[in-house]
């Protein structure tokens, strides 16, 4: 049954954000602490245990993964509704910090490959499973 | 007229959901056609959506984007904080722990960094600006994680609207850079090995950017770069509005 992926989603997100919450209160802060990161680990839990058990159902499947692929959307739908006119006055620290972090990111991705050794590249991999590929291929020829 | 506003209104979030469907063709198309699928429709649709807050904000006046029009409160439901946890949640459901081992280590020591640099970085940056309340700070450096991270942080700590719409911003600005600018350092950072397309993904973040930039490079490299960028966005949602904030909290003194 689709409802009952989005019945499962729905009290994973409860659940979630009711453990953030009382997260917020334990630590004296007025806050959601990570609520939406605990639901997601609930729902990844959720998935091992119905998998083990074999009781993942296409409607189950149906009925979260609707909702996954609605999340663009909704990101979009959320984009819209920002207070975007006052946000403008803040401009440059857009550009600035958007800027930045790809830049450190970029260079963070060319330090952890140097420091890790060389490995093989794409193309490399290719022709050694295409050599690889041919050589049962060449046996099973007319060798025998 | 009046009756066409009125079935609109009546109907809001059925309208919004039209309102953003159409809102996403023209923005697939406007990747298709202008950009050759260098950068990602979903991305422009979010920039549109962004730009359309604008408009919207100088019409109305007020400080809820388009959601103020009075036929397209339903947007307001439909990108509301509910609704938004809802599907991201749903995400998760995505997510093949048995992958996720096949990234190993040097996946996971991607994805601490690509969370916690951008973010400091982020902090940084809204400190130069004048921002010295922990909330604000937190939320724009979330959004130099990813324009989810931003706003999800910034909904559960409470932010204010401007600085959410900031976070969001910058989490946009970083994706596109990243579609476009990726080809053109690929090989300056190694990115030629299913290994760095997932140190790639675990930093960059953005599935959207990931994908995009790596097609752009290499179109092989796409599902690896991917598979450590889907854990971004999780990890980012449940370490920013927490271990994150409350470290921005202890240096401020808010």
């Amino acid at each position: 049954m689709t409802i009952s992926g989005v019945a499962l989603l729905a009290i994973c997100t409860l659940l979630g954000s009711l453990l953030g919450d009382l997260l917020g209160v334990a630590l004296g802060v007025k806050a959601n602490v990570g609520g939406v990161g605990i639901a997601m680990m609930f729902l990844i839990a959720a998935r091992l245990w119905l998998v083990r058990w074999g009781l993942l159902s296409r409607g189950l499947n149906t009925g979260v993964e609707f909702w996954g692929s609605f999340y663009i959307p909704i990101v979009v739908a959320m984009a819209a509704q920002q207070n975007v006119v006052a946000a403008a006055k803040g401009g440059p620290i857009v550009v600035i910090a958007g800027a930045g972090a790809v830049a450190v990111c970029f260079a963070m991705v060319a330090l952890i490959g140097r420091f890790s050794g060389p490995v093989e590249t794409m193309d490399e991999i290719e022709a050694r499973e295409a050599l690889e590929a041919s050589v049962p291929h060449f046996k099973s020829g007319r060798v025998g | 007229m009046t009756m066409i506003s009125h079935i609109l209104a009546a109907n809001s979030l059925i309208t919004a959901f039209a309102a953003v469907g159409i809102l996403m063709w023209i923005s697939g198309a406007i990747s298709k056609y202008l950009t050759f699928g260098r950068i990602h429709g979903s991305a422009i649709a979010i920039m549109l959506g962004l730009v359309l807050a604008f408009f919207g904000g100088i019409a109305t006046g007020g400080e809820k984007g388009v959601a103020d029009l009075p036929a397209l409160t339903g947007i307001g439901l439909m990108g509301g904080a509910m609704l938004r946890d809802f599907a991201i949640v749903a995400t998760a459901f995505e997510v093949d722990v048995v992958h996720a081992r096949k990234a190993g280590l040097i996946g996971a020591v991607a994805l601490g960094l690509g969370t916690v640099v951008p973010f400091i970085l982020g902090v940084f940056v809204a400190a130069a600006f004048g921002y010295t309340d922990a909330e604000s700070l937190t939320t724009i450096g979330a959004g130099a994680v990813t324009y989810i991270v931003g706003p999800v942080t910034g909904a559960a700590i409470g932010a204010s609207s401007p600085v959410i719409a900031l976070s969001i911003a910058t989490g946009v600005f970083k994706a596109v850079i990243v579609m476009i600018g990726t080809p053109f350092v690929a090989k300056m950072i190694g990115l030629d090995n299913p290994r760095s397309a997932m140190v790639f993904g675990g930093l960059m973040g953005t599935v959207s950017g990931v994908s995009g930039g790596l097609a752009a490079t290499d179109r092989r490299l796409v599902p690896y770069g991917a598979l450590t960028a889907t854990f971004h966005t999780g990890l980012g949602c449940l370490v920013a509005p927490s271990i994150l904030y409350f470290a921005v909290r202890a240096i401020t003194g808010g």
